[in-house]
């Protein structure tokens, strides 16, 4: 049995809590003893893609103080497990850190590497567009990327197929970034808005029901645009997918 | 407050079937270089040896320019050392003044872009015509290019046949391609055969032989080169290769990588002048030994200037190249501007998402978005951002390293979005809002609801 601790990036928390609440139940129902530590906050991402790396200081010693004594770390964020991996630093405790970097997954990640899940019992009957968010893919390597001249394969793409009666449809331009971008969704307003609207518009030509994807930040993006235009789409995060479709 | 290039940008957007045509067609082009790469099982093999040709190069620099100014001067050419823009530039009107010419032709050279050479010369009275079509169409607009290796890709075949019909008396309302290239190639000519003196750039120049290699599509650096009697080559001193043999490795990534076509029309070796004629070569450093000596970013200068990062940049193709106001856009020009002028281009570094798309198609293996990250840290260190932003920043963080006030302030922040909407849902002062609604704040965090999972 493998003892996790599920780590919750603060807007997940504090916006999205079914995403955290799903990504618990689903480690737990694959059989995972899952440990919250609550002293948790935030990755420091938002300061350090600002150009403010100097202040996570005190975001990456809260860090540690939470994880720094657990065998795997589960966050259902491509993007903030990217920056923990790339940027968690430590005067005090380097090796913490060290370690911490390479014991945190990415929640498909970790269900396709360590648990290995290979059958799924559950059905979700929908048409899914999976948003490729880019942290996850070309920074976390989650899945092949169209700009390499290499093996196709998606570690998301894969768990979703593996669900009965749900039926995957990618985007015409299958790893194009959505707009979120941190900072960047408000101080570069239009091109971000433009961004996700011309992916939303890819997604409405297949006519999914939802779109889901690994990060909720570019969920939460796209989400507003839809809500804006009253679109019928709807975002799930793919741990919900996965937890709603897993009996 | 929102930077020059968001400003910039939001302009770009206003016309959103333009902007969508723009994102098309350079998409297009992207995915012709995914089909030519494709057809290259060695892809990423040669990415790599480029990348480590280049390394190399920058490493031993010292050696491999002194290197190639011996084997062009015992060709006979006549080499220059330039140490910045303003250098460059004297240097070419010497050149025109010592042959007493007036008038010259110039093929595509980002170079004497980033040099302002064209104005610089046209205020002494030089006449200077670009003889890429692209160049000249921007050129007649007085324009800056937009794109590296296509620099009127902003531009619609209709502004194209307005502008010819001013400029060169075209029919009006006449927007076939071919018509318009047709008068393009006429009126060119017309300028080869005046010119005495042609300028081009150089794409690639070889230590061991003392060579420079031109790469064009139209052929107009030969035409000027040959037509005239003396041809001026001007490089960055990044474009030095060691060995001929290396050469092979970047023709074959540049084209592919740019274009998608498998070479580029004409790859023209200059080795020495014909004789009776004159060639000159200005080595230029223009900021280019700061950069190297900043190792964060030193390895910008392996960029062969293929604009395979503008055309997958979804930035890019939706903010357009003058919404980065410096004579080399898109990504790459985000990590090279700040080195020349740190200050003007401190928003370049943040008008990126960070998607990564730009480091996987360098053909050079340039970690781009990498690079933009850490612009971003040295550009706050240097207090060049808002002020607000780092006082935003500053409380977030102070907020972010306390769990208790974490935990207050989240709550804080639902409770405001719940029950005063209108302070959020403030078109005006939140721009997350201009067009895209608030996620809706749920009753509890997560934290709370696991709390009262563990007691129950
Ligand atoms: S940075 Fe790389 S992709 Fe961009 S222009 Fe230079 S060589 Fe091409």
């Amino acid at each position: 049995m493998y003892t996790v601790g599920l780590f919750v990036p603060c807007y997940i928390d504090q916006f999205y809590p079914q995403v955290a609440i799903s990504s618990l139940q689903l480690l737990e129902k694959l059989g995972c003893k899952v440990v919250v530590p609550l002293n948790q906050t935030c990755c420091g991402q938002p300061m350090a893609n600002s150009g403010f790396a100097s202040l996570s200081k005190g975001c990456d010693a809260n860090f540690i103080q939470n994880f720094g004594e657990l065998d795997y770390i589960v966050c259902p964020s491509g993007s903030c497990t990217l920056h923990i991996k790339e940027h968690l630093h430590s005067e005090q405790f380097p090796e913490k850190a060290t370690l911490i970097q390479q014991r945190i997954y990415e929640l498909t990640e970790f269900l396709t590497d360590v648990l290995k899940l290979t059958t799924f019992k559950g059905s979700f009957p929908h048409r899914v567009g999976l948003h490729n968010s880019c942290h996850g893919q070309r920074g976390l390597h989650l899945s092949s990327m169209s700009e390499l001249v290499a093996p196709v394969f998606s570690k998301p793409a894969d768990l979703l197929k593996r669900i009965s009666g749900l039926e995957l449809l990618l985007p015409e331009r299958s790893d194009e970034c959505c707009g979120f971008g941190g900072t960047f969704c408000v101080f570069e307003e239009s091109v971000s808005v433009k961004m996700g609207k011309d992916r939303i518009r890819e997604h409405e030509q297949n006519q999914v029901d939802i779109i889901t994807g690994g990060d909720m930040s570019c969920l939460m993006h796209l989400e507003g645009i839809l809500k804006r235009k009253k679109s019928p789409v709807r975002v799930m995060h793919i741990a919900e997918i996965l937890n709603d479709g897993y009996e | 407050m929102s930077s020059r290039h968001a400003q910039l940008a939001e302009q770009f957007n206003a016309d959103e079937a333009r902007t969508n045509w723009h994102d098309q067609t350079l998409w297009w082009v992207r995915q012709k270089r995914d089909r030519a790469a494709n057809t290259l099982p060695e892809w990423e093999q040669l990415r790599q040896w480029a990348s480590d040709i280049k390394d190399h190069t920058l490493s031993n620099l010292h050696a491999y320019l002194l290197e190639f100014e011996k084997n062009a001067l015992a060709n006979g050419v006549f080499v220059h050392w330039a140490k910045d823009a303003e250098e460059h530039n004297r240097i070419i009107y010497d050149i025109l003044q010592k042959a007493g010419v007036d008038r010259i032709v110039k093929s595509k050279s980002m170079l004497t872009e980033e040099c302002h050479l064209n104005p610089y010369l046209q205020k002494k009275g030089i006449d200077v015509v670009d003889t890429d079509l692209g160049e000249r169409i921007v050129q007649f607009r007085e324009e800056a290019p937009s794109h590296i290796v296509l620099p009127a890709i902003h531009l619609k075949k209709e502004d194209v046949s307005d502008t010819f019909h001013e400029h060169l008396g075209t029919e009006k309302g006449n927007n076939d391609p071919q018509y318009l290239t047709h008068a393009a190639r006429l009126h060119l000519r017309e300028k080869f055969i005046q010119s005495d003196i042609a300028i081009t750039g150089v794409n690639f120049a070889i230590a061991e032989t003392g060579g420079i290699v031109v790469c064009t599509n139209e052929g107009n650096a030969d035409m000027g080169a040959h037509a005239a009697r003396v041809h001026i080559a001007c490089m960055g001193f990044e474009k030095i290769i060691p060995k001929a043999e290396h050469l092979g490795v970047f023709t074959r990534l540049l084209a592919r990588s740019a274009t998608g076509q498998p070479i580029t029309t004409y790859t023209s070796h200059f080795h020495r002048p014909a004789p009776g004629k004159e060639m000159h070569i200005v080595l230029v450093d223009n900021g280019r030994s700061r950069q190297l000596g900043r190792e964060d970013f030193r390895n910008s200068l392996k960029c062969i200037r293929c604009a395979a990062c503008f055309n997958t940049c979804p930035v890019y193709r939706r903010s357009g190249g003058h919404s980065y106001h410096t004579a080399v856009a898109g990504p790459i020009g985000s990590i090279l501007n700040p080195n020349l002028d740190m200050k003007a281009n401190a928003d370049l570094p943040f008008a990126s998402t960070l998607c990564g798309s730009c480091s996987n198609v360098c053909p050079v293996k340039i970690n781009i978005h990498e690079q933009l990250w850490k612009w971003r840290q040295v550009i706050s260190a240097e207090g060049l951002t808002d002020p607000s932003k780092k006082m935003g920043m500053k409380l977030m963080a102070w907020v972010l390293a306390r769990p208790a006030v974490y935990r207050f302030a989240g709550k804080a922040a639902r409770w405001v979005t719940a029950n005063l909407p209108f302070l959020v849902k403030n078109k005006t002062w939140n721009p997350w809002f201009k067009q895209r609604e608030m996620p809706e704040a749920p009753k509890q965090s997560f934290q709370e609801w696991y709390k009262k999972q563990q007691r129950s």
